[in-house]
């Protein structure tokens, strides 16, 4: 009898579990399910994108389906985006160099930033610390204004310089940075000052090796971030050929309906395979930025 | 007595780190080099964000006082204009309905998943990674979708449709703003549960165990044991969605453009706007307030943050 009960409970709880499964099963999907149409999308030929999608992208008479698998699956919107769309390769190399360009310039000035805020007392810290805090949480049209007058006066605007210069002088890795450097015992920073290592030598050997972690993190981060950066091209780069991606991408999908889901994919991809090698990375950055 | 030096004799005396600071600072010159190093360290980064921010910034302050052309002072004229205007007033309305819904709608489920996330053992990194996913994802390439999802011919409709309901054209009338919420908890939810279980994984096990023996159920458990121990973090997870939400106005804009319907017209549609006409002076004077409420928020949440860590160290 007692038996009985048990296993009667045993099922229950296993349909409790199921059941949450099944929920988180249901999201994960929904989660997804951008990235599996746009690559269902990207996979169609000319008539059938015309068919299923034309009405909203296109002017095309007649009514959306909704197709989870293309009925005739071809790789022809690829084979155009990579030999017959210039337009597409510039704006994708301007974004690459954008955001290498930025990253690089904010490893040579957040890293030892984050430093100084971690490991050293001067006058001032504290305003200055609220103050780079401020600058992170600023919506970016806030500054807007002072920046347009900077680069309009330094001539600037227009110019690849006009994105760049801007987001290397960011606030956001210093954050990142400085959880992972105000981490580091005190004791392997005393040691290695009694073995006669100056500030520079100490930074060099001992807070970049162990900073690793948060250096990863912040440019994993900043490169989702400046992959996809949008209102500072838009509002600082006005002639075309400049345009990264984030820019140029949504009026492309506005014209050429047969690669805007193939370009899409390309578009995501860079973003996603550095996403999926950096997933842990990712994770303490998220982490860190919260943590003041 | 005698107990008490034999206390002390037995203790011997170890170095702390605050007292080789205080033994390193007697060395003259030390605290002069340290934040003369620290400085140096620090100039690059400073010079940037003076050069870009800080100092252009107080021309902005400046010119938020004055005319446009010449140099005729107004006083607080242009920051009555702006408060006067009609466009401001429905953005500032906008953007804090859009704060007050998102946040919370994004918070709780969040962490009613994040809940369900931590009790998996094996699937957990599968999942953890499907839901991070949108946040790699550039807002200009998902567009696409969501365009095709709340068109007015699009997929939702087609749904409706055949479930025998009436489509409507998503983005041109207030379910705009639904629209927009559903891309920004697409877009963040995997941020906040990564916070979440972070938050989970620091409350011990054996508290459930206890409540468990002595008969509470799920609920009675998540209610009294999980929700006061997260309340740091959710404190933290409030801070960084709230920074997030503002950044929003990437889908918005790709989405609807620079005049979409008027439920999403937010501030930075009208910064965006009042920049392409060249209105330095209402730019100015909305910036000038904008920073103002934002670092009085700012010392409101650094005041909690000293409050917290007081109680902490009187623990």
């Amino acid at each position: 009898m007692k038996r009985e009960k048990d296993k009667w409970k045993r099922y229950k709880y296993m349909d409790a579990e199921l059941f949450v499964r099944f929920v988180l099963f249901a999201v994960v999907a929904l989660m997804l399910l951008p990235f599996i149409m746009l690559f269902t999308g990207s996979l169609m030929g000319e008539q059938e994108l015309l068919e299923t999608c034309g009405a909203v992208l296109a002017d095309y008479e007649g009514e959306t389906k909704f197709r989870l698998f293309p009925l005739y699956p071809t790789l022809r919107a690829y084979v155009r985006l990579l030999f017959d769309s210039p337009e597409y390769f510039t704006a994708f190399w301007n974004s690459v160099f954008q955001a290498v360009s930025v990253l690089l310039g904010q490893l040579a000035v957040a890293v030892p930033a984050a430093w100084a805020f971690a490991r050293f007392r001067f006058p001032g810290k504290r305003i200055l610390w609220i103050l780079y805090i401020l600058l992170m949480i600023l919506p970016f049209q806030v500054t807007m204004v002072s920046g347009y007058l900077v680069l309009n006066g330094l001539h600037l605007m227009d110019t690849r310089a006009a994105v760049i210069l801007p987001g290397i002088f960011s606030t956001l890795p210093v954050f990142i940075l400085w959880k992972s450097f105000a981490g580091i015992p005190d004791e392997i920073i005393e040691a290695a000052r009694i073995d006669g290592a100056g500030d520079l030598r100490i930074f060099f050997h001992v807070g970049i090796p162990l900073g690793m972690q948060g250096i990863f993190s912040f440019l994993i981060l900043g490169f989702l971030e400046y992959w996809n950066t949008i209102e500072q091209p838009m509002t600082y780069l006005k002639s075309m050929p400049l345009w990264p991606l984030s820019l140029y991408l949504p009026q492309m999908v506005n014209t050429e309906i047969m690669t805007a889901f193939a370009a899409s994919i390309v578009t995501l991809l860079p973003a996603l395979l550095i996403f999926l090698a950096g997933q842990e990375s990712l994770e303490q950055g998220i982490l860190h930025a919260g943590k003041e | 007595m005698q107990k008490r030096r034999q206390k002390i004799s037995r203790r011997r005396w170890i170095p702390t780190l605050q007292s080789r600071r205080k033994a390193a600072e007697e060395i003259p010159g030390w605290r002069k080099r340290e934040s003369r190093n620290g400085c140096l360290f620090l100039l690059p980064s400073l010079i940037g964000t003076g050069g870009f921010v800080l100092f252009p910034f107080l021309d902005v302050v400046r010119r938020s006082f004055f005319k446009a052309a010449g140099s005729g002072f107004v006083g607080l004229e242009n920051f009555r204009r702006v408060l006067d205007n009609g466009a401001f007033r429905l953005a500032v309305g906008n953007t804090v309905r859009f704060l007050a819904v998102c946040l919370p709608v994004l918070l709780t489920l969040s962490l009613l998943l994040a809940v369900l996330i931590c009790r998996m053992k094996r699937v957990q990194r599968w999942i953890k990674t499907g839901v991070l996913l949108p946040m790699a994802v550039p807002a200009a390439s998902v567009v696409v979708f969501f365009q095709m999802v709340f068109d007015r011919k699009g997929w939702l409709n087609e749904m409706l449709k055949f479930f025998g309901g009436t489509g409507k054209d998503w983005l041109m009338e207030n379910t705009a703003f639904w629209v927009l919420t559903v891309c920004y908890v697409w877009k963040n939810l995997g941020y906040d549960i990564i916070l979440w279980l972070a938050g989970l994984s620091g409350i011990s096990k054996e508290q459930y165990d206890a409540a468990k023996v002595q008969g509470a159920g799920e609920w009675a458990c998540f209610w009294y044991i999980t929700l006061p121990q997260l309340k740091e973090t959710a404190f933290v997870a409030g801070v960084l969605s709230f920074v997030n939400a503002l950044r929003v106005f990437r889908e918005a804009y790709l989405l609807a453009g620079d005049y979409p319907h008027k439920s999403i017209y937010m501030l930075q549609h009208l910064f965006n706007n009042w920049f392409v006409s060249l209105d330095i002076q209402k730019m100015t004077a909305a910036a000038v307030m904008l920073v103002i409420v934002t670092t009085g928020m700012l010392i409101f949440c650094e005041r909690h943050w000293r409050n917290r860590n007081y109680e902490k160290r009187k623990r």
